[in-house]
């Protein structure tokens, strides 16, 4: 065995392993956001339905301010009645929103590229929402929280700030586990609890 | 023996440069026409200016949902919200630099088309370079060897 000819060739295939190794454990669709731990950008949206057992046809000229939900954990969920996975976040995003009702604890559903009308079917085919839905036109809010595909859910601390980005459905087990380290204290930046992405 | 090895030569050379047009492409900057032809009917002559300013400007944001293109080039509708997020900022009096560091704060860097020459950035600019020289001294390295030895046979 040639030792030079076989050191020469691991080394030179070493760092395009390496590479490949890196490249193939990584989503290449995933945009890494420089959001979480930067203050929560500031909106204020219309209300196309308030949820819970308020009838849904709230006039749209009432809108929320996020400005106003200082002192509150606030999680913002953005969707829409096309996607796909935001049908199996639903449900516990509205019994996540239930259990917290006595809580410092606002749900916000901002609507991403879809119309109210087919985004109050959709909320009554899925047997109702817990908490309020917002029209976000232009997607000017989206744009600003970097929002590039739905379901996205942003949990911003009591003192404004984005304390993490959700990429895909939310599940009870992230709900719970970020809402309730955020309404202990809010955490140190960069240090997710388990389990969550 | 002189011939082959030269043409390896060539056919190694022309891959390689053959292969910097190919990720430029992926940073083009033409419009689809579709695309160019609903903007120039949406918006006033008067705002020529404006438009070639969001087109430049858009041509060097990623369009988030799609593959390597542009938001200016992509139809999508995410892309086309963000060209007037771009307009609207530009007409507001932000500069290119300050609309692109925008969407660099909410997206990361991830948004620029081409990225920026610092830090391990400047391994995505040094290191083809490097390849390409290092591949092309390596095959003359190669071929000069085996001109020698053809030489000197007898």
């Amino acid at each position: 065995m040639n030792w030079r000819r076989a050191t020469i060739a691991v080394v030179a295939a070493a760092p395009v392993i390496a590479l490949f190794a890196y490249g193939f454990t990584r989503d290449p669709g995933e945009i890494p956001s420089p959001l979480p731990g930067q203050k929560a950008p500031g909106f204020s949206l219309a209300v196309f339905t308030p949820g819970g057992a308020a009838p849904a046809k709230t006039p749209v000229r009432d809108s929320i301010r996020l400005s106003d939900l200082k002192g509150k954990v606030t999680v913002v969920n953005f969707w829409a009645s096309w996607c796909g996975p935001c049908r199996s976040e639903h449900a516990a995003l509205s019994a996540a929103a239930r259990q917290y009702a006595g809580r410092p604890v606002q749900f916000l559903g901002v609507l991403y590229n879809d119309r109210p009308e087919t985004a109050l079917q959709w909320i009554a085919d899925m047997g109702g929402q817990s908490y309020p839905g917002l029209l976000d036109p232009g997607t000017l809010t989206a744009i600003d929280y970097g929002v590039y595909g739905v379901p996205e859910t942003y949990f911003i601390d009591p003192t404004g700030r984005i304390a993490f980005k959700q990429l895909g459905p939310a599940s009870d087990i992230i709900l719970h586990r970020w809402i309730d380290s955020l309404l202990r204290v809010a955490p140190p930046r960069d240090t997710p609890p388990a389990g969550s992405r | 023996m002189r011939i082959p090895a030269l043409a390896i030569l060539a056919v190694v050379a022309t891959t390689l440069f053959a292969a910097r047009p190919a990720c430029a492409q992926g940073a083009g900057t033409r419009p689809s026409p579709s695309v160019a032809a609903k903007e120039t009917a949406q918006a006033p002559a008067a705002d020529s200016a404006l438009d070639a300013r969001t087109a430049a400007v858009s041509s060097t944001l990623r369009c988030p949902v799609c593959q390597g293109e542009s938001i200016q080039a992509s139809p999508s509708e995410l892309a086309q919200q963000m060209r007037a997020v771009v307009r609207d900022r530009l007409r507001s009096g932000d500069t290119p630099d300050q609309v692109r560091a925008y969407f660099v704060s909410k997206y990361g860097e991830w948004i620029l088309l081409e990225p920026t020459m610092t830090g391990l950035n400047i391994l995505l600019y040094v290191l083809p370079v490097l390849l390409v020289v290092g591949g092309v001294t390596f095959v003359i390295v190669l071929v000069r060897r085996w001109t020698t030895r053809e030489a000197k046979a007898p």
